[in-house]
């Protein structure tokens, strides 16, 4: 289903607000020097500007639906009056998913709720946390205006007007947004808006779409990058090499949109307490430590390779081919030491491509035109670290 | 693959409460609880397949994964048996029966024991790895008639640190199985082999024609009882043993137990060498 609307700014801020008063709606705002979700009353968002509704945001928007922590599990144990000796123990769920309408996202943060919808939602066990946020989730996006240097939703099978994983779409055009419905789910939000039909703009509206992914340099074709990533997994030196400058920060992996890992805690005591679930990262060498102290990663560069390995190689061995990885470029903008997946990601290709042994080794190839700014093999990549760490079993 | 297909409404987070029947001292560091639900109606439902594993969770400190090492037929009660180690497996060892646990199980794979039938099938367990080869191994001796030849080679550090004491004289007497206990080294009154399993085993030399290898055990015992079963001529695609790592979840979700694209506690943790030959080189 596919039907257009067309919104004055106005119109779209006095919807939202009306939204508000019945759900929790989640825009973007600024805080400090970051851009994040936030809920925002009928009040707040009948007074914002819509500009400040637009802005892209610094961490993506997947906590509307996986909390950065949250209560898996209550117990609760108490003893029995008759018996003192005996106590009885009960668990729940105290999850309750609110209807929640998450509004600008971007297309590449919509398509990260389908990612992450695989493994939460189609495997032989169901994630009823998740499950029941999404369910109750509406997601509005914003078909990107304009593209960011660090963009590429489009290496990995998507586009800035893409709507997979939205129920509705909406694109900025002259005079204010045409909203493309197309879900159910997006119909229902805009029941009872007062919307003029907007059919007559999908000229501009194609227009518009047209000139943001004209602006995106050349994608490199990664169809093959899952076994040519695969097959880099042996070669240590390789991501030593471009893991050197690695801080182990997380920071990539918490501000990724679909980025799937968690570690679960208790917290109290068995009379009252709770087992929670907080995002994790594999970037950590706390993630794998066993408790007899081995560790089957214990050097950044092997939670790297598996990083990189998991989104373009391991969950697309998975998944049927897909990445798990929406090209949104937050981990290369945050990253403190400028580490770019896009430039391994193509580098580990590039030595796999069947050349004669003498050329294979790749040093940390130059990126072409598609990563202009990116510095990640910066010349201080030393090549000599490579030799120590070959020896690690 | 586990079969939970979950059309159904069950929470896989949410654990069932548990009551500690009976708690088994078997050896200085580790010990075997008895669990049973509290549930009677879950606990009437509750069905698993050898060598499927359980989160066991004192409330208040954590969950720990262990392989359920009763046989399917027990219907009394599960049994997990637990080295203390960390935290968790500190706290479970305190303990006692009457005290309450969660459990979520059943979690992961099983031994594939129906394509074993008709075969000969040596089980190797050293250390804790006994815990999973118990279970695979009872139940294979439940249906004797249906496999050929059934040996067993168990070995501890020490007379004191081989667990299922209990079991030990069924096991040495029994008609269906052939059993060979070894220890490191030389100790008081131990009447059985002294040796390293992989020596043992070579001295054993068991047949790999129509058989299967069932190990379980430390990495390093791991490494070399494979070489050794190499050497006897056994084939990959007849290697079975069992993968730890650390897990958290056990459905496959939190990302942690990959080795590869496959996850230890959904896809494993039972894999044929064969299979891990596949799979990338991350132990």
């Amino acid at each position: 289903m596919s039907s257009l609307l067309f919104a004055t700014p106005a119109e779209l801020t006095a919807w939202l607000a009306g939204l508000a008063s019945g759900q929790r709606v989640l825009v973007p705002c600024q805080e400090g020097p970051s851009v994040v979700y936030r809920p925002r009353t009928a009040e707040q968002l009948s007074a914002a500007g819509v500009n400040a509704l637009l802005r892209r945001s610094t961490s993506s928007p997947k906590q509307a639906v996986l909390p950065q922590c949250e209560t898996l599990v209550a117990f609760k144990s108490v003893k029995d009056e008759q018996d003192p000796s005996k106590v009885t123990t009960t668990v729940e769920n105290p999850c309750k998913a609110e209807p929640t309408v998450l509004f600008g996202c971007r297309p590449c943060d919509a398509r990260g709720f389908v990612v992450l919808d695989r493994p939460y939602l189609h495997g032989p066990f169901k994630d009823p946390y998740y499950g029941a946020r999404r369910e109750a989730t509406t997601i509005v996006t914003q078909a990107c205006p304009s593209v960011f240097a660090t963009c590429f939703c489009h290496w990995v099978g998507s586009h800035p007007a893409d709507g997979e994983g939205s129920d509705i779409l909406f694109t900025a055009v002259e005079g204010g947004f045409v909203l493309d419905i197309l879900t159910e789910k997006g119909k229902a939000l805009v029941e009872g808006a007062a919307f003029a039909d907007g059919s007559d703009k999908a000229e501009a509206v194609a227009a518009a779409h047209k000139a943001t992914a004209e602006a995106l340099a050349p994608a490199p074709n990664l169809s093959e990058a899952a076994a040519k990533i695969a097959a880099r997994f042996t070669d240590t030196a390789f991501w030593t090499r471009e893991t050197v400058k690695c801080l182990s920060c997380g920071a990539c992996t918490y501000l990724c949109p679909t980025c799937q890992c968690f570690t679960i805690t208790d917290e109290g005591s068995q009379l009252n307490g709770r087992r929670l679930r907080s995002w994790d990262s594999c970037m950590t060498p706390l993630f794998t430590l066993e408790t007899s102290g081995h560790n089957p990663r214990p050097d950044k560069s092997q939670r790297m390779r598996n990083r990189v390995s998991h989104k373009f190689s391991f969950y697309p061995e998975r998944y049927d081919g897909f990445f798990s990885c929406v090209g949104c470029g937050r981990c290369v903008i945050s990253c403190p030491v400028s580490l770019d997946i896009r430039h391994m990601v193509t580098a580990a290709m590039e030595g796999m491509e069947g050349k004669k042994p003498a050329e294979a080794p790749a040093a940390p190839a130059e990126k072409t035109a598609e990563t202009p700014k990116a510095p990640a093999d910066a010349p201080a990549a030393p090549k000599t670290p490579a030799k120590s760490k070959s020896k690690k079993r | 693959m586990s079969e939970h297909t979950c059309g159904c409404s069950k929470n896989p987070y949410l654990p069932e409460v548990a009551t500690v029947l009976e708690v088994i001292t078997e050896s200085p560091t580790i010990k075997s609880f008895r669990v049973r639900f509290d549930n009677e109606e879950a606990w009437e439902r509750f069905t698993y397949r050898p060598g499927q594993v359980g989160q066991l969770s004192v409330f208040g400190v954590g969950e720990s994964t262990f392989v359920i090492n009763t046989p399917p037929s027990c219907r009394e009660y599960i049994q997990f048996s637990v080295m203390r180690a960390g935290e968790v497996t500190s706290a479970i060892h305190k303990l006692h029966p009457g005290d309450q646990v969660g459990v979520r199980a059943p979690l992961g794979n099983s031994f594939p024991c129906e394509q074993w039938k008709g075969k000969n099938i040596v089980f190797v367990g050293g250390g804790i790895g006994m815990a999973p080869i118990r279970t695979i191994m009872l139940h294979v001796m439940e249906h004797a008639s249906d496999y050929g030849k059934l040996s067993l080679l168990y070995g501890a550090k020490s007379p004191e640190d081989m667990a299922y004491k209990a079991d030990l004289p069924a096991w040495l007497e029994s008609d269906v199985l052939h059993t060979t206990l070894t220890i490191d080294r030389e100790a008081p009154n131990w009447p059985h082999r002294v040796g390293m399993i992989p020596t043992v085993l070579k001295e054993l030399a068991p047949s790999p024609d129509n058989s299967i290898a069932v190990l379980c055990g430390p990495p390093i015992m791991i490494k070399f009882t494979l070489a050794a079963f190499r050497e006897l001529g056994f084939k990959d695609e007849n290697i079975v043993t069992t993968l730890e790592r650390r897990m958290k979840c056990g459905i496959g979700i939190c990302g942690r137990c990959n080795l590869g694209g496959k996850y230890v506690c959904l896809d494993g943790p039972v894999f044929t060498q064969a299979q891990l030959n596949e799979l990338p080189p991350e132990m």
